[in-house]
């Protein structure tokens, strides 16, 4: 875990106001990350409601959806975060 | 046209289907269109987006889970529908929501705002009052959890009624129920079902209206007919018996006959069976009023079950009457094909079609009992081995001569 700090990694996640499922969708990634990947990635919320052209631009169906853009591959995932250890899984860089 | 029930109907441009709802689709509601793949659903869908946005002012949103846009503007591109300049002129607009479910992972608890936010922007960055959902069901192959799905979709259709859209959901057919997840049928006011079956290996596409919330409606099911032109729907049981009657008389051409007949031929507007075995003259005689026809600059349609337009025209040379000529000034029109092409509505639809817009002022069909059994597919007594002179096809389209 020396090198991968230096590497470009970055979550964004898509809300859609202030609806409860993205209120805990934040606050759910705002926790795992600072207690289980502090510092690693570049994190960046995006409420579609001010901005809905993105939401076209960038594929979003469901609300809230938590994309890794980088590294590749690029993985998804939908929903309010709640289950920790699954959210860990999914965005487990390979070769870790 | 009156409405006496109330709901306002928008015009789908669907030529037979328009007449047969009275008017329409319900305006600002959801109407499900389903049935199994190949039957037309998604061709529906186009023509009923694409004729309100270009000849209705009615801009329309498409929005596509499974095919591409581009995809669709080729398909349709053959039947005279421009989508691109549409797109261009922003009277129609794209919305392809793909998803893939391999790069998704669903942790918790999650809703299809998303979809939402894209409508909307699409609906009023047009000012749209159309709309087109073209399979909404692929969502359940998208997300694994059917309980958000169902809400998410009930929440769409109600959302969709609100903002006043017109709105056309296409659905797979289910095994034994309307659509796959039995959703669809319930939250929509008007359900249409498309179906596209092979009897006796000829093909017949008809349609039915299952239900239709506040009105009334044809309950039968009618052939349709997709062909070059598009979409078009036969309303054919659907007729009234309140057709033109005309006391003009018109010869047959063979001037004989016309003096036997009491007042110099047949009335205008009727029907005329002549029967008689093989090699009687049933098609001799049916010339003989095509030619008597055009000498009075009147259009003739001529529909033949068992020549070609080149046997017809020898054959009829060979009694003095050329067909050739008349052909090539449009006075004649000689339709040719064979019974088992298309089935029994079929062949009716396309000869419809044909009067429509020819526009003749009578036509003539030729068939022996033995194409009328294969056309038909049962047993048919001696007295239908005929052909019949219909001068005029008056029950078909009701208006003055030309």
């Amino acid at each position: 875990m020396t090198t991968e700090s230096s590497n470009a990694r970055k979550l964004t996640l898509y809300v859609a106001g202030q609806t409860p499922k993205s209120l805990t969708a934040i606050a759910n990634l705002k926790k795992i990350t600072e207690e289980h990947m502090p510092g690693q990635y570049e994190i960046e919320v995006i409420d579609l409601r001010e901005n809905p052209k993105l939401a076209k631009e960038h594929s979003i169906v469901a609300i809230p959806t938590l994309v890794r853009s980088l590294p590749v591959p690029i993985r998804r995932i939908i929903g309010d975060l709640s289950d920790v250890e699954k959210v860990l899984v999914s965005l487990k860089v390979q070769g870790e | 046209m009156v409405q006496p029930t109330g709901i306002s109907k928008s015009l789908t441009g669907i030529s037979g289907f328009d007449d047969l709802t009275l008017g329409g689709l319900p305006t600002g509601r959801p109407t499900l269109v389903c049935g199994s793949a190949g039957c037309g659903k998604t061709l529906f869908a186009t023509t009923f987006l694409i004729h309100g946005a270009r000849d209705l002012g009615e801009p329309g949103v498409f929005v596509t889970f499974e095919e591409r846009p581009s995809d669709i503007a080729a398909n349709v591109a053959s039947l005279g529908f421009d989508v691109e300049a549409l797109v261009a002129a922003d009277k129609l607009s794209f919305e392809h929501i793909e998803i893939d479910p391999n790069e998704l992972a669903e942790i918790g608890d999650y809703d299809l705002e998303g979809l939402f936010l894209r409508l909307e922007l699409a609906i009023d960055s047009i000012g749209a009052k159309r709309v087109v959902l073209d399979t909404i069901e692929s969502l359940f192959s998208a997300f694994s959890n059917p309980a958000i799905l169902r809400a998410e979709i009930r929440r769409l259709f109600d959302w969709l009624k609100d903002r006043g859209m017109t709105t056309v959901i296409t659905a797979e057919r289910g095994d034994g129920t309307l659509t796959r997840q039995g959703l669809e049928e319930y939250v929509s006011d008007c359900v249409i079902l498309l179906d596209h079956r092979a009897e006796n290996q000829i093909s017949t596409r008809r349609m039915r209206i299952v239900k239709y919330r506040g009105t009334a409606h044809g309950t039968n099911e009618y052939p349709f007919l997709i062909d070059e032109d598009g979409f078009s729907v036969l309303p054919v049981s659907s007729l009234g018996l309140d057709h033109l009657v005309f006391d003009e008389h018109i010869a047959s051409g063979v001037p004989d006959l016309d003096a036997m007949l009491s007042k110099g031929g047949f009335h205008r507007g009727s029907s005329i069976l002549v029967s008689g075995v093989a090699g009687s003259g049933k098609s001799s005689l049916a010339a003989s009023f095509i030619g008597a026809s055009a000498e009075r600059g009147e259009r003739s349609i001529y529909f033949s079950f068992e020549e070609s337009e080149g046997q017809t025209v020898r054959n009829m040379r060979s009694i003095g009457i050329d067909l050739a000529p008349m052909l090539k000034q449009k006075l004649v029109r000689h339709v040719a094909a064979r019974p088992t092409f298309y089935s029994l509505e079929m062949h009716l639809a396309v000869m419809i079609r044909e009067i429509q817009r020819f526009d003749p002022s009578s036509s003539c069909s030729t068939r022996s009992r033995h194409s009328w059994k294969a056309v038909t597919g049962s047993k048919c007594s001696p007295c239908c081995c005929a052909w019949s002179i219909s001068s005029r096809a008056a029950a078909l389209r009701p208006s003055s001569p030309i």
